[in-house]
């Protein structure tokens, strides 16, 4: 289910802190993917993503969300697109619900929409008993979760996530592949960061590994191995293998 | 390492913690500390002058003193005392519940009596080291006005902060075995945030009932309180006689300060390991929210709106802070309710009281809607401009501070619909003011960090007390002497857009 218009078109897209976080980077992601992003720490993932959904301006180039230039037209690039990050940033004292509530608010999605969705979604999570107990007693997992559930609510067209899994155990992190999986197989596209290789390698459709802000390869994993000139190895073994070589050329 | 050598390693290890957190929360960063350890020099040194205009006319005080002038004196001590146990209190409660090393501590094979013993002498300590230096520019003026024998002060602020901390621990573990550790928290706050402004207005309201005046002495001098106060050799006033230099009885309060104390080290130590596991170990209970299922409709700044009323409804911080607030509008309210029968020109006093409260209160509601936004990056990924997230917030404050205001304001017209209309337009520019010296000095921090919210920038808490102080000063004048709101205004401005011109967000 791809469309001629890529989800994520990134150009010459630049961000300098003290030294070079990304580099002139240039990624496309199609509609309807599983893009998996990957790199080692301070490899430029988060910094990229961030700047993609609106919360770090670049330095240059240009980002377009499904045919939407996002830099010149933000509003209109937040709408169809959900940013869910590794800690999850929810309120202490709202209930799972009332969150959602307000996150339905905030992308003007009609209550009658909402409230179903997002009772299904909170159900979908295992979230169910604690739809109206107040999100200051949750573990990090189930805060996840619910950030997650909020990012979901709106029915967004991007789904971009920097490590989502982090804190999740094993039958919630089920559940959250499924639920990604659905959404992809339904025409979403999902953006993620991890560094669970496991999951980039059964999950994405695409990989792209990113080293000094720059994309250093990108592929099915059957291109990539293509690229590594051995068919017989693991998503891990290139990894390193790639991270290894970019270390030693910079 | 034998018991005393570790007791001493943990005492310096919590002398050193006491001193870092202490200095982060006057100095902020790293960066600005030398700036703002001058600042803070050149602000003590200031402080002589109003302390001056305060205390200036007690120098020349001698024993033995009469009974207007010991009810004075330990009046003033009680304040202090009560202020002192409020800091207390909120000390304690943040030892149990904010420190990160109580796992350590539990976990470690350390004699956790000994360990809480440390803990509680630095928790004296910090409270008695914080009062030592509010009052040096005090005595200072003592000293200099009246020689030497006024230094025996300090001695009574050290007795006076060592039977603060005592009591104060006495009543927070009480709290916690009367009411559990999840609502002793909110409890203390809330009794730390009376016990401190309580006696103030309290001595307040007596003087309205009584004399009609705001003035807490008339209470304190009047011949009422010379009769029914106690004989001139009482024990009660120990502490007056101490502070004017009576070297034996400062003795014998100083002892009875440290005999307090190690008694409620003795009694509470060993039983404050048991405590600090009922909180840690003791989740929170599931707070439940009304079941409704339904999602209420409108557009997407009503629901910013209806969070933030909804977050501010659940603070516990806001609520004591505005319970102090409310109960420093007890006064001026009383006052108005007494110039409804008796022609005063007194009332006048109320306009100000009303709008530098008001101003107080919109800097902190604007820090939590501004600033302390839990889900920035939601709020920023979400599809509306940030100008109308902004405008949304600055809308809460203002609804929360009309809410509040109104209805005094709407009182204070039925006296004088001038003074309520001067009144009125005082709390809103006080509140623009407070909420965009906020915006202009925004960092993005969690809620939880409201109690440190001035370290982010001391500029923008100088900028708010001043323009609050200001538009309070020029609301008074124009009632009174309108020529004089002129300047009093125009001095404000120029505040306000120095504010401007040196904060972050001008560019």
């Amino acid at each position: 289910m791809q469309s001629a218009v890529s989800a994520l078109e990134v150009r010459g897209l630049t961000k300098r802190f003290d030294r070079p976080a990304v580099d002139a980077l240039d990624l496309t992601v199609r509609t309807g993917e599983f893009y998996a992003l990957l790199g080692p720490n301070g490899a430029g993932k988060t910094t990229t993503l961030r700047m993609v959904a609106g919360l770090l301006r670049p330095d240059a180039g240009s980002v377009s969300i499904l045919g939407v230039d996002a830099l010149a037209n933000p509003v209109a690039a937040k709408q169809i697109m959900a940013w869910v990050s590794d800690e999850p940033m929810i309120y202490d004292k709202l209930t799972p619900l009332e969150y959602l509530e307000f996150v339905a608010g905030l992308w003007g999605i009609d209550p009658a929409v909402s409230a179903p969705a997002a009772q299904a979604l909170l159900a979908s999570l295992g979230l169910e008993p604690h739809l109206h107990e107040r999100c200051e007693g949750f573990s990090k997992g189930m805060r996840q979760k619910v950030a997650l559930a909020g990012a979901l609510v709106h029915d967004p067209r991007l789904i971009i996530l920097d490590e989502p899994l982090t804190g999740l155990d094993a039958l919630s992190a089920r559940h959250v592949k499924g639920l990604l999986g659905e959404r992809v197989r339904s025409g979403c596209t999902v953006i993620m960061t991890t560094h669970i290789l496991e999951v980039a390698e059964r999950m994405a459709d695409r990989i792209g590994v990113i080293a000094a802000g720059r994309l250093v390869a990108e592929g099915t994993l059957t291109e990539l191995r293509q690229q590594n000139g051995r068919n017989d190895t693991s998503l891990e073994d290139m990894f390193i293998a790639l991270v290894d070589t970019e270390a030693a050329a910079a | 390492m034998n018991s005393t050598a570790a007791l001493a390693w943990f005492a310096r290890h919590e002398i050193r913690l006491a001193w870092r957190e202490w200095l982060a929360m006057m100095t902020g960063s790293r960066g600005r500390r030398k700036r703002a350890i001058i600042a803070l020099i050149v602000f003590a040194a200031v402080m002589h002058l109003p302390a001056y205009a305060v205390i200036g006319r007690f120098a020349d005080l001698e024993l033995p003193l009469g009974k207007p002038e010991l009810i004075v004196i330990t009046a003033t001590i009680f304040l202090a005392w009560a202020l002192m146990l409020s800091q207390a209190i909120e000390s304690v409660t943040r030892v149990f519940y904010a420190r990160a090393d109580l796992d350590l501590i539990m976990s470690s094979p350390a004699n956790l009596a000994n360990v809480f013993s440390v803990r509680i002498v630095a928790i004296a300590l910090s409270v008695t080291g914080m009062a030592l230096l509010l009052s040096t520019p005090f005595v200072d003026v003592l000293v200099i006005g009246g020689g030497i024998r006024w230094l025996s002060a300090f001695g009574v602020v050290m007795a006076v902060g060592l039977t603060a901390a005592a009591v104060a621990i006495a009543i927070t573990v009480l709290l916690f075995r009367l009411i559990g550790p999840s609502r002793t928290r909110l409890v203390a706050q809330i009794l730390a945030a009376i016990i401190g402004a309580g006696f103030v207005i309290a001595l307040q309201v007596a003087a309205i009932l009584s004399y009609g005046t705001l003035s807490r002495f008339a209470v304190l001098t009047s011949d009422a309180a010379a009769v029914y106060a106690p004989a001139l050799d009482s024990p009660l006033w120990w502490p007056a006689r101490a502070a004017i230099g009576d070297g034996a009885v400062l003795s014998l309060l100083l002892a009875g300060g440290l005999v307090l104390l190690g008694a409620v080290m003795a009694i509470f130590s060993p039983r404050f390991a048991g405590t600090v596991v009922s909180v840690t170990a003791t989740a929170p209970p599931a707070r439940r929210a009304p079941g409704a299922t339904a999602f209420r409709g409108g557009s997407r700044q009503q629901a910013l709106r209806a969070k933030e009323f909804l977050l501010l409804r659940r603070d516990p911080w806001l609520i004591s802070q505005s319970l102090m607030q409310l109960l420093y509008l007890v006064p001026p309210a009383l006052m108005l309710w007494r110039s409804f029968s008796e022609s005063s020109n007194a009332i006048v006093l109320i306009t100000p009281v009303i709008v530098m409260a008001a101003g107080q209160l919109a800097g902190g509601l604007a820090w939590l809607t501004i600033s302390g936004e839990d889900a920035a990056d939601l709020v920023t990924t979400a599809p509306l401009p940030p100008s109308r997230v902004t405008r949304a917030k600055v809308e809460v404050v203002l609804i929360v501070i009309a809410a509040i205001f109104a209805p005094l304001i709407a009182a204070l017209a039925f006296a004088s619909v001038t003074q309520a209309a001067v009144t009125a337009l005082g709390v809103v520019i006080a509140t623009i003011s407070a909420a965009a010296i906020q915006l202009w000095f925004r960092v993005q921090a969690k809620r939880s960090q409201f109690r440190r919210r001035q370290t982010s920038s001391r500029l923008a808490t100088f900028a708010e007390a001043f323009c609050s102080i200001g538009w309070a000063a020029t609301a008074a004048l124009a009632v009174t002497i309108p020529v004089a709101a002129a300047i009093s205004g125009a001095m404000t401005v120029m505040i306000l857009a120095a504010t401007w011109k040196i904060s972050p967000r001008r560019d």
